[in-house]
């Protein structure tokens, strides 16, 4: 299964960690993991922004790096939805709709294709699952708390075979961070007030560390964490995956 | 009435912000209406079916709107109804006030309709020598407070008890300090009685219009708008071009839907059923399009005439909990206000749409299935390509898509100090760095992934 690692321009510039994780995991569980070098940005910065019509470079490249194998798996969800969601290309849309099929979440690749059933990490901490908006009701990778159906959560289900961790509850368990791209400066108080309260939900429920598939999120919640100079610390869900995994 | 206000959302936000406390206290309270919603939504298993079947009929409503516009009227006016159209707010205030006019009535008594604080009715009136009192008890306190309402179903919901007692004392002779709730009300109750019993007019809004019958619907909780309707001579009934639905049997899933969506109840105290005038009274009915029709033609928004005024995304939207609905600076605040303000106006509400984590929660709770969330992306991209955009934040997504785009440029950014801090999204337009004011920055490491990977033994480089 060639697989292509899709690390997306903040992760790479910030969270190498969280890039490495993600390609050892694949690796350990079978992967073929190829990474493309010439990959940037998946171009969101400026859609969100309403500024899509200036993607198109970034929408080429991701093509040229993108196609010809049989998945790309991104740590993010955001990104990945993204991709699925907006990525076209003038002349090359064939390849363009061929990616937006085949491009994963981790934690969706991991359960959907993959098909974990059991993880060799160890992990002995409380933890919090902060579900990113993007991966919960863009990608769907758990319930949502809004639809009348049926509960499940893909990363909460790889966490569970993660030795030793405790999943902490919350009090809203899918309110957003508040980060929101651009959002995060343009609207400060309210972004910087979204993110106080998720992380003091958290913290009063007694995490010690904070993850979530969506690396966006956790930089902002890192971000409100460190400035109270609080002991609890951000991981991605990656991280935890790989932890001490033989 | 109207909003003067030349502040943008995130300044009246912010603004909101500077009383911490106050701020969990509104956010705690809709969050407590969200979690009401949602118990009373988990009761029945059919729930998505229900909404998946309102998004249909109003599909189908605001596909053959004319159709149904007209048979509503033929069926109205079979009833004795009097059916007038209004092609804008203007117009429509003008009616109202025409209707007044000739019968010589000065003073009127209006029940809850958000068509009429889109139009600043009461404004026009005012201005015209008519008094206006609203019925509703949270309108009739921020009326009394010379405020617009906050939120289309709760619209004093920013008012503390406390501080509504100070209004009713000021206004209504309420004891110095009372803020018990029953009290309040019971005196607010004693003020109305006397205002039903006295006005000759009542204007009420419209929930519901059933092209099959001519008939309409009005869902209240206190009875308001019957109280005004019945005892008035004139009953004046206000609704948008996209109230409508086909048969009176698809009520059945709109009220169903329209008060657990909004508080969590099973269905409003009262759904009163208005089909002809009384012996010796009138029923005139305002059908007003103000822009409607103007959205109904945007492919991309038109879903968002499928609202039913029901408040759910605004009690689920983080950012309308913590920003408040005065900060929307527009008559329907929250996620749904963002998608038709721009609409009416879209230079003055071009910041609307970006008032937004485009987290998707209003989407999945709407009753009628708007893609809110979808529709305010689209509105940024029209707001953007219209050039209601901000200069320097274009040359900065122009600088930021030029550098993403070229491999070589990105490498280099990286280097040269973490392209992501120079550009966006934490140097848009700054001096001050708005993300450090109550947050740390990301830690760069040594490396970026790319550079580690280079190095990586048995890289496999593509």
């Amino acid at each position: 299964m060639r697989v292509a690692l899709f690390v997306p321009c903040y992760v790479d510039q910030f969270y190498p960690n969280a890039a490495i994780a993600t390609l050892e995991l694949l690796e350990k569980l079978g992967c073929e993991v190829h990474y493309p070098k010439n990959q940037t940005c998946c171009g969101q910065p400026m859609a969100n922004s309403g500024y899509e019509h200036l993607t198109g470079g970034c929408n080429n490249l991701f093509v040229d790096n993108f196609s010809g194998y049989d998945y790309i798996v991104c740590p993010s969800g955001s990104c990945t939805l993204h991709i699925k969601e907006h990525l076209h290309a003038d002349g090359k849309e064939e390849q363009a709709t061929e990616i937006r099929k085949r491009v994963y979440e981790l934690t969706e690749f991991l359960v959907d294709i993959l098909r974990v059933k059991q993880l060799s990490a160890s992990f002995p901490y409380r933890v919090g699952l902060h579900q990113s908006c993007h991966g919960l009701r863009g990608l769907r990778i758990a319930q949502m708390s809004e639809l009348v159906a049926e509960p499940f959560s893909k990363p909460a289900q790889l966490l569970d075979m993660v030795n030793g961790l405790e999943l902490v509850p919350l009090s809203r368990q899918d309110d957003c961070c508040g980060f929101g791209g651009t959002f995060c400066v343009v609207e400060e108080a309210v972004s910087a007030k979204m993110g106080k309260d998720r992380v003091a939900d958290h913290v009063s429920h007694g995490a010690q560390y904070i993850t979530s598939a969506d690396l966006s999120c956790l930089m902002h919640l890192e971000g409100i964490l460190r400035r109270q100079n609080s002991d609890v610390k951000v991981i991605h869900v990656a991280e935890i995956l790989n932890h001490s995994m033989q | 009435m109207s909003t003067t206000t030349t502040k943008d959302h995130p300044h009246l936000a912010a603004d909101f912000n500077r009383d911490e406390p106050r701020v969990n206290w509104h956010d705690e309270t809709l969050w407590w209406v969200r979690a009401k919603r949602d118990i009373a939504a988990h009761k029945l298993p059919e729930w998505e079916l229900l909404r998946e079947t309102a998004s249909q009929i109003k599909f189908n409503v605001l596909s053959n709107l004319s159709t149904y516009l007209e048979q509503f009227e033929a069926n109205a006016t079979k009833n004795g109804i009097i059916v007038h159209w209004a092609a804008d707010a203007a117009e429509h205030n003008q009616i109202v006030h025409s209707l007044l006019e000739q019968r010589g009535i000065t003073k009127m008594v209006k029940s809850k309709s958000m068509l009429t604080e889109e139009c600043h009715l009461n404004d026009y009136l005012k201005d015209h020598g008519i008094d206006v009192i609203d019925s509703d008890l949270g309108e009739r306190i921020v009326q009394l407070a010379n405020e617009p309402p906050s939120h289309i179903v709760l619209p004093c919901i920013h008012k503390k008890k406390e501080e509504i007692g100070d209004i009713f004392h000021e206004h209504l002779g309420s004891a110095k300090g009372e803020s018990d709730p029953k009290i309040l009300t019971e005196t607010a109750r004693q003020h109305l009685r006397e205002v039903f019993l006295t006005r000759r007019a009542a204007l009420t809004g419209v929930n519901f219009a059933v092209a099959e019958t001519g008939e309409f619907v009005i869902c209240t909780n206190e009875g308001n708008a019957d109280m005004g309707a019945h005892l008035a001579e004139i009953h004046i009934a206000s609704m948008g071009i996209e109230k409508l639905i086909p048969e009176r049997k698809h009520l059945g899933v709109f009220l169903r839907l329209l008060t657990r969506s909004a508080t969590g109840q099973p269905i409003t105290t009262y759904s009163s059923h208005f089909s002809k005038p009384r012996d010796g009274s009138e029923i005139h009915i305002i059908i007003v399009d103000n822009g409607r029709s103007i959205q109904l033609g945007r492919e991309e928004f038109r879903n968002s005439l499928k609202c039913i005024r029901c408040g759910a995304c605004m009690n689920t939207c983080p950012v309308y909990r913590k920003s408040g609905g005065h900060s929307y600076h527009t008559a329907v605040a929250g996620p749904i206000g963002s998608i038709l303000a721009p609409n009416l106006d879209m230079k003055k509400y071009a910041d609307l749409p970006f008032a937004s984590t485009l987290c998707g929660s209003c989407s999945n709770v709407c009753p009628v299935k708007i893609d809110i969330h979808d529709q305010l992306y689209k509105w940024r991209q029209v707001i953007v390509k219209e050039g209601y955009s901000p200069k320097a934040k274009t040359m900065a997504m122009k600088a930021m898509a030029l550098t993403l785009a070229s491999p070589a440029l990105y490498r280099m950014g990286g280097k040269t100090g973490r392209l992501v801090f120079k550009y966006a999204p934490f140097a848009v337009n700054n001096k001050l760095n708005p993300w450090y004011n109550q947050r740390e920055m990301p830690k760069a490491p040594d490396e970026s992934f790319g550079e580690w990977y280079a190095k990586r033994k048995g890289a496999k480089n593509s």
